[in-house]
């Protein structure tokens, strides 16, 4: 037994299988989980960790092996039985309602009723909601008040709200699927306090994620999960990045390979002098070179995505130029930076990038139908042609490019939104967030199709909030701090301790 | 080897009726159709020449005005003006014919009065950032306002016979008789239905409704797709209204009240999604036909008319749920 410091599991699972039409989703996995631990659960997407999730919290019932809870063997019941079970789940997704206060979410479902009359026709005793929501809050050290509106909160802050939510005074394993994904450093921190909290009072954690320097900062233990099988697990102190790597892609990723030397020429391909929107972008000036892939990091809020947006002319600009190959141009839309050859690839592949319920041809060919026609006119069979070039080029996952983007897994959809403005042959390709909540494999693709387009002579921006890739793939990085640049760096002067200082601005 | 030929074309057929059953239309075709043979067998009248061109007939400005309306739809947004619209066209084409304006000219001012509230719709969303409902809602009623303002509430009568002739007149096709309206709808379902599956505009519209925000920021300027879409769906109206106006020979300012219903329910009976990015011209032609079908089938099955409205609606209703039940199982 790995654990040792309590003798008895809170929950335990024993050579439980599930499968789905196709596939064996989970084939006979024992897992359990103690009291005052964090266990982090990795592996590649499709490794069957959100099933496993979903059979703890009572969402899919398994089709064979035992589940206890607190030692006694349990049937399964649902979602709410798990609930009472003590298990809570938080969602990668949240689920609050957007303009309802705090501690209106909080006690969604759960409304506590005034003592007598009152209560039994309904009326809400919202001074109790009110001062229960603001002891949860204070435990987790937030600053707002339980009146606020949820959408004046910030991410992380909304974070919080959704894990108050989610506890209950019987919750004793909480299950975190990615939760850190759309959070800034800053705020992983604050998250990172919290579960040392919950688990200071004896609950047990579940964390799943992508980023495995935050598997070494938070969890005790490691799960790794590959095809649906068990591949290992082992205490976190005893655990290599590298050897973890491996284990939950089944293959030895060679990470110093992925960027071997600079693709950057001399001549500057595009220029911004003096961005300036409102608060969020002040006097942004800096250059890309050809085949330069140039980093841009900062916190959440720093004005990253903002000076996306700009050069992509999807916010408008207080004042400030954009020069391409040396012309000033006048970008005003993103069909104008579509024209002057600017591509961007999204923050949020879901809700900005793709049409996913449309087909892969159709994603892939919107941004360049107009020069994949003749007179308006389409011919099927040439965007048939291009998206299949693409599919093979890129080695996205697909049954045919008439699949629904949907149905894909999270790594090939992000291959789709890179496919569409490669097709539209860009000068200057923007990433946002590139990497963003997919798995380990498809991002060394991604790192590599980035090498490829950087030998093209393509001018890269890349936008991330994962150090350890900033620092790999750029050649300079420029550090943003509240809508100003702090800092660019080359390669060679660059290492995580500047770049957080400059982030925060303390250099 | 036969064995082998046999199999591939089994396989063959068998990947056709895959195809079939995979249609969207392919729950509503089937309503259609089993009403079609019910009120066959249980009525003497209905499968008769002259019914069937007569239930096409009527319902040819409904599926005329959808296939404007379900661009709108298509691509995310609502139009609600479209009855006012029919009715504005209708009379704007009769006023002008009364003022001795020559015939051309004055469907030419129907079809310019038609766009033009669209025109107005369309901007109204793209530049005033209006909620397509609203928007909609609001030039309904000042189209309908315009009609009685027009007229001062009095009907249009005795229009020409060169008018009435695109109205009341039939073209003789492999010896039959097809209502001229019913000719140029299906003229209409092919060029739109062309549009929509190979413009690059066509591309754009589903692309709209599928993903406004991920639409925007491909490169395409979809404030221009929203005047497009709602200026089309106004012209379209307006040949729908100008054609009814043609067969009824007179313009009234109520005519078309409450179209824009009938309009918006045959596009979704016919499979087009209410948060757009869905729907086609064949599931207008059906959804219309499906609603004309069962007006006819209650007056020869000697129904009180009172009726109709509750009927049309039951059916509106188990039509869509089927097609949601439909749906969920395919995902």
């Amino acid at each position: 037994m790995l654990i040792n410091q309590n003798s008895k599991p809170i929950i335990q699972l024993k050579k439980i299988s599930k499968s789905f039409p196709g596939v064996q989703a989970l084939n006979e996995i024992d897992f359990e989980v103690f009291g005052g631990e964090v266990v982090a659960l990795v592996g590649e997407n499709g490794a069957g960790k959100s099933t496993l999730m979903k059979i703890i919290s009572g969402v899919y019932e398994p089709d064979a092996g035992e589940f206890f809870v607190d030692g006694n063997k349990i049937e399964h019941g649902g979602v709410k039985k798990a609930q009472d079970r003590g298990i809570s789940i938080i969602y990668q997704e949240f689920t609050l309602a957007p303009n309802q206060t705090v501690s209106a979410n909080i006690f969604l479902g759960k409304e506590p009723f005034l003592k007598g009359l009152l209560g039994k026709i309904g009326i809400v005793d919202s001074k109790y909601m009110y001062q229960k929501s603001k002891e949860l809050l204070n435990q987790f050290g937030a600053h707002f008040s339980p009146n606020t509106i949820i959408r004046n909160l910030s991410v992380a802050n909304q974070q919080m709200v959704e894990i108050a939510k989610s506890l209950s005074s019987k919750s004793k394993i909480v299950i975190m699927d990615e939760p850190t994904s759309s959070l800034g450093k800053e705020e992983v921190n604050v998250l990172f306090e919290i579960i040392r909290t919950l688990k200071s009072k004896g609950m047990g954690i579940i964390f799943i994620t992508h980023r495995l320097e935050e598997v070494f900062e938070i969890s005790d233990r490691i799960f790794v999960l590959r095809d649906g099988l068990f591949v290992k697990q082992m205490m976190t102190s005893e655990a290599m990045t590298d050897n973890l790597i491996s284990l939950m892609v089944g293959r030895k990723l060679d990470r110093t390979s992925l960027k071997t030397k600079s693709h950057a020429t001399n001549e500057i391909i595009l220029e911004a002098r003096n961005l300036s929107r409102g608060k969020v972008l002040k006097n942004v000036s800096f250059n890309v070179k050809k085949g330069e892939i140039f980093g841009i990091c900062g916190l959440v809020g720093a004005g990253r995505t903002e000076t996306a947006r700009a050069l992509f002319g999807a916010d408008g600009l207080d004042y400030g130029d954009i020069l391409i190959e040396g012309k000033k141009v006048k970008i005003g839309t993103p069909n104008d930076a579509v024209v002057e050859g600017i591509a961007l690839v999204p923050e949020n592949r879901q809700s900005q990038g793709l049409i996913s319920k449309q087909s892969i041809v159709r994603n892939i060919s919107l941004p360049s139908l107009n020069n994949l026609s003749r007179k308006k006119i389409v011919n099927q069979n040439t965007l048939n042609k291009i998206a299949n070039n693409y599919i093979k080029l890129l080695n996205i996952k697909a049954q045919s490019h008439n699949q629904k983007v949907l149905f894909l897994s999270g790594g090939n959809q992000q291959k789709v939104v890179i496919a569409k403005w490669l097709a539209s042959n860009p000068k200057i390709l923007i990433l946002d967030e590139p990497t963003r909540g997919i798995d380990v494999g498809a991002k060394a693709e991604i790192y590599s199709i980035m090498n490829d387009l950087a030998t093209q002579g393509i001018g890269i921006i890349m936008i991330s909030s994962e150090m350890p890739e900033i620092l790999m793939m750029s050649d300079r990085i420029m550090v943003m701090c509240e809508g100003k640049i702090t800092g660019i760096l080359t390669k060679e002067e660059a290492t995580q301790d500047k770049i957080m200082a400059y982030a925060c601005g303390q250099a | 080897m036969t064995i082998k030929e046999n199999k591939s074309i089994k396989n063959q057929y068998l990947g056709v009726f895959q195809q079939i059953i995979k249609t969207q239309e392919i729950g509503v075709i089937t309503i259609l159709l089993a009403m079609g043979i019910f009120l066959t067998f249980m009525t003497k009248n209905f499968l008769t020449s002259t019914n069937i061109f007569n239930v096409l007939r009527q319902f040819s400005w409904i599926a005329i005005t959808g296939f404007g309306a379900i661009l709108v739809i298509i691509s995310g947004g609502i139009d609600l003006s479209v009855g006012s619209i029919m009715s504005l066209a209708g009379l704007t084409t009769a006023i002008s014919l009364k003022a001795n304006i020559d015939l051309w000219p004055s469907i030419l001012a129907g079809l310019a009065a038609g766009t033009c509230v669209g025109l107005l719709n369309g901007f109204l969303v793209s530049k005033a950032k209006l909620p397509a409902f609203i928007a909609t809602i609001g030039t309904m009623s000042v189209a309908r306002g315009l009609c009685y303002g027009l007229t001062n509430g009095f009907t249009i009568q005795g229009l020409p016979e060169a008018f009435t002739f695109f109205g009341r007149s039939d073209f003789s096709l492999f010896g039959l008789n097809i209502p001229l309206p019913v000719i140029i709808m299906f003229v209409l379902a092919g060029i739109v239905s062309l549009f929509l599956s190979r413009t690059v505009w066509g591309y754009w519209i589903y692309a709209h409704g599928g993903n406004e925000q991920a639409t925007l920021l491909s490169g395409v300027n979809t404030g221009r797709i929203k005047i497009l879409v709602y200026s089309l769906s106004g012209f379209m109206a307006a040949i729908g209204g100008i054609l009814m106006t043609s067969r009824l020979g007179a313009a009234t300012p109520v005519a078309a009240l409450g179209y824009e219903l009938d309009v918006v329910a045959a596009i979704f009976i016919g499979g087009a999604s209410t948060s757009g990015g869905e729907g086609s011209i064949l599931g207008v032609l059906i959804g219309a036909a499906i609603m004309q079908v069962l007006r006819n089938g209650l007056v020869l099955l000697g129904f009180p008319a009172y009726w109709q409205s509750a009927a049309i609606g039951v059916v509106i209703i188990v039509a869509l749920s089927l097609d949601q039940y439909r749906k969920q199982r395919q995902h």
